[in-house]
């Protein structure tokens, strides 16, 4: 009892056939466009990748940018093979490979759909990274002068205006911190020496900070220092002032640019993915049909052509029969002291030339 | 006197048709990317349209949007008429469009080259708009209260953070300008009662800049205001200092960005100038070899071509009176 059978007359069977040489040209294009989506995803997270801790996220646009070269092979492959199975001639090339070609097209479409769940799944890892990462940077905004970090500071600054966002969680992380180097502070001054004096770590902490969270649609020109001080500045409250600074952290900002990139790229591969499913059933028909004809004889005449052969538990079976005997052909039959030549019944009939006469007996004195 | 007289052979006279319809095509595409190119332009211009005075530096993103609708449409032609050019049956019906075709064809080239020769010239124009243009954007920068200056500070603030610039000339033009707004003056203060009283006008002037001027290469935090007073800041002197701040003038800023791009259209423009003068030329030889062939029995004979029949002093005294007997013969009727 054949699984989803359909009917194909000749001129259905060359129609599917063409219909499936554009699909898959179709899909070869989809397969390039996952290719660059993958390309640009890893050219975004290495632009940022100082403000990223070590984590394992680059094994999302890897895996994009290896499902899009795949997917355009397999199509290119499944786009010549439908382009011949218009002829029946020149199907029997490609009679032996189909079968194979069919099972590994099904397990890509698995490769494919891993991949699209994969483009949600990434966020939670890249929020961890980018939390360690965006901290680091901040401690280390004030140390232009060691090797390695000298340009931390800018990327931060340019960070923070392209972003609009203000240290990790918010502005008040820049608080926590002393982002002013010790090379720019007046070690003589008393305020400074107080400040040193007030916290356990001697750092020199202040409620102000960097330029670039100042927030450049506030009417009034930038409050950096003295941020939680009202009576420092004219008709201010910090408690209600918005436009001052940027309010939003930097953590939330790049996650959300993130997501919004992956959502693009995951709805991309999802569709790609139902071409896949698509294309496969149809040369999966195909493929059946053209054998049924083969074996009625007729290349013009109607045939049959279906998903599986047998019912789905059925086939289930005889594949893992199968499976099971490949591994038994390489164990050695102990039932005639492992002689296989012992006892084997001439079960065939002797063939005795082309006209198949037995030869004369040979008798005594002829 | 003919001028530049050339001999067609048959299968020269194919050869041309065929290259001229390909060219035809070219230019067609080069057309289009002229309008495209000043559609970019006039876009671009249009961004920052807020510190320019006046739009007069307008008239080249328009002439070559002109030029290039109107190129779409001469190379059409051209590559029509060189189609019917080899068909001795159906060339003769353009001969009357020919004339006018080509004096149409002619003024828009020339306006092509003008266009590029002014957007070479257009330099002086386009500083003193922005000079004037900035000056007044600096002057309002505190107005974020009065209607139609509101998003004043927002354009300059982005504007000096985009181009790397500070002020108009350089810093120093935000010290002669009152850029805090006196809703955030504390006038209670004894320093900001000194500060206005020590100037004519009652301003409240500082040495000091707003923050889109902060440098983020710099490797100290910003220092924005006191920035003549050295003894203000530790480790520091303002003459010798040049990461703090952006030290180039945001007029020479707008001005090196816009002229780059124009020259890079320029140039462009000029070699499709080339491309529609070559196609207009090739034209005219066609033409005229082929008007020779007109009537002879046998079509594959050999012809000349030339530019023009007559001197070009007599041509051009020709176009003159014919226009003039046109001109004439139109406002007659009406007396």
């Amino acid at each position: 009892m054949a699984v989803l059978k359909v009917k194909f007359t000749k001129t259905k069977r060359d129609k599917l056939a063409q219909v499936l040489w554009i699909l898959n040209w179709i899909s070869v294009v989809t397969g390039a466009i996952l290719f660059s989506l993958g390309l640009f995803l890893k050219v975004e997270i290495n632009k940022r990748g100082e403000l990223m801790a070590e984590r394992d996220i680059q094994y999302v646009p890897n895996m994009l940018i290896a499902v899009g070269l795949i997917a355009c092979a397999i199509n290119f492959l499944g786009g010549k093979i439908c382009y011949d199975c218009v002829d029946t001639t020149k199907f029997l090339r490609w009679k032996l490979i189909m079968l194979p070609y069919i099972i590994c097209t099904f397990f890509f479409t698995f490769c494919v759909l891993v991949g699209a769940l994969m483009c949600y799944s990434m966020r939670g890892e890249l929020e961890e990274s980018l939390n360690l990462g965006l901290t680091d940077a901040i401690r280390f905004y004030k140390d232009t002068d060691t090797p390695g970090r000298c340009f931390l500071k800018r990327t931060v600054d340019l960070l923070q205006i392209h972003f609009q966002c203000c240290g990790n969680n918010g502005y008040r992380d820049w608080f926590q911190i002393q982002w002013i180097s010790n090379r720019y502070l007046d070690m003589s001054e008393k305020e400074v020496i107080d400040r040193l004096r007030s916290n356990v770590e001697g750092k020199y902490l202040m409620d102000g900070v960097p330029f670039s969270c100042c927030n450049i649609n506030s009417p009034r020109p930038c409050i950096q220092q003295q941020i939680t001080n009202n009576s420092a500045h004219f008709n201010y409250e910090h408690q209600t002032e918005e436009l001052n600074l940027w309010m939003k952290g930097c953590r939330q900002a790049l996650l959300e640019y993130y997501t919004h990139i992956m959502q693009s790229i995951g709805l991309a591969v999802l569709i790609t993915w139902l071409f896949e499913l698509s294309v496969l059933t149809g040369v999966r028909y195909l493929q059946t049909s053209l054998e049924n004809v083969l074996r009625q004889g007729d290349p013009n005449s109607e045939s049959d052509g279906w998903l599986l052969e047998n019912s789905f538990m059925e086939t289930a079976r005889t594949n893992l029969n199968i499976i099971k005997s490949l591994g038994k052909n390489n164990h050695i039959h102990t039932s005639n002291n492992g002689d296989p030549n012992i006892n084997v019944p001439s079960t065939s009939k002797a063939h005795y030339g082309p006209d198949n006469v037995p030869p004369k007996q040979i008798t005594e004195g002829s | 006197m003919v001028v530049m007289k050339m001999k067609f052979p048959f299968e020269k006279r194919v050869k041309l048709a065929q290259g001229l319809w390909l060219l035809s095509w070219c230019a067609t595409v080069a057309g289009a990317t002229t309008f495209t190119l000043g559609c970019v332009l006039k876009t671009e211009l249009r961004r920052r349209a807020e510190v320019m005075d006046n739009t007069d530096v307008h008239i080249v993103p328009n002439t070559l949007m002109i030029v290039g609708l109107a190129s779409l449409g001469i190379n059409y032609f051209a590559s029509k008429i060189c189609q019917d050019a080899l068909d001795a049956g159906r060339f003769p019906r353009w001969k009357n469009f020919l004339k006018p075709y080509f004096a149409v064809s002619c003024f828009f080239t020339v306006l092509m080259l003008l266009a590029v020769i002014m957007s070479y010239a257009m330099k002086g124009s386009l500083e003193s708009s922005l000079k004037v243009g900035l000056r007044n954007g600096i002057r309002f920068y505190k107005d974020t209260d009065t209607p139609g200056r509101c998003f004043q500070k927002q354009n300059i603030d982005r504007l000096q953070m985009e181009f790397q610039c500070c002020g108009n000339n350089d810093f120093r033009d935000w010290f002669e300008v009152q850029w805090i707004s006196n809703r955030y003056l504390d006038f209670s203060t004894k320093e900001v009662k000194d500060r206005v009283k020590s100037n004519v006008d009652g301003r409240y002037l500082v040495d000091g800049v707003p923050f889109s001027c902060c440098n983020p290469s710099s490797p100290r935090p910003c220092i924005q205001y006191k920035l003549t007073n050295n003894s203000a800041h530790y480790n520091y002197e303002y003459q010798t200092e040049e990461l703090n701040i952006y030290l180039r003038g945001c007029r020479e800023a707008l001005v090196n960005y816009y002229m780059s791009l124009m020259n890079t259209i320029g140039a462009g423009v000029l070699s499709i100038f080339i491309l529609q003068g070559s196609v207009l030329v090739s034209l005219r030889f066609l033409q005229t070899a082929m008007e020779a062939v007109a009537g002879k029995e046998n079509t594959e004979i050999e012809t000349e071509g030339y530019l023009l029949e007559k001197g070009v002093k007599d041509t051009i005294m020709e176009v003159r009176s014919t226009v003039w007997d046109v001109v004439y013969s139109q406002m007659s009727p009406s007396f």
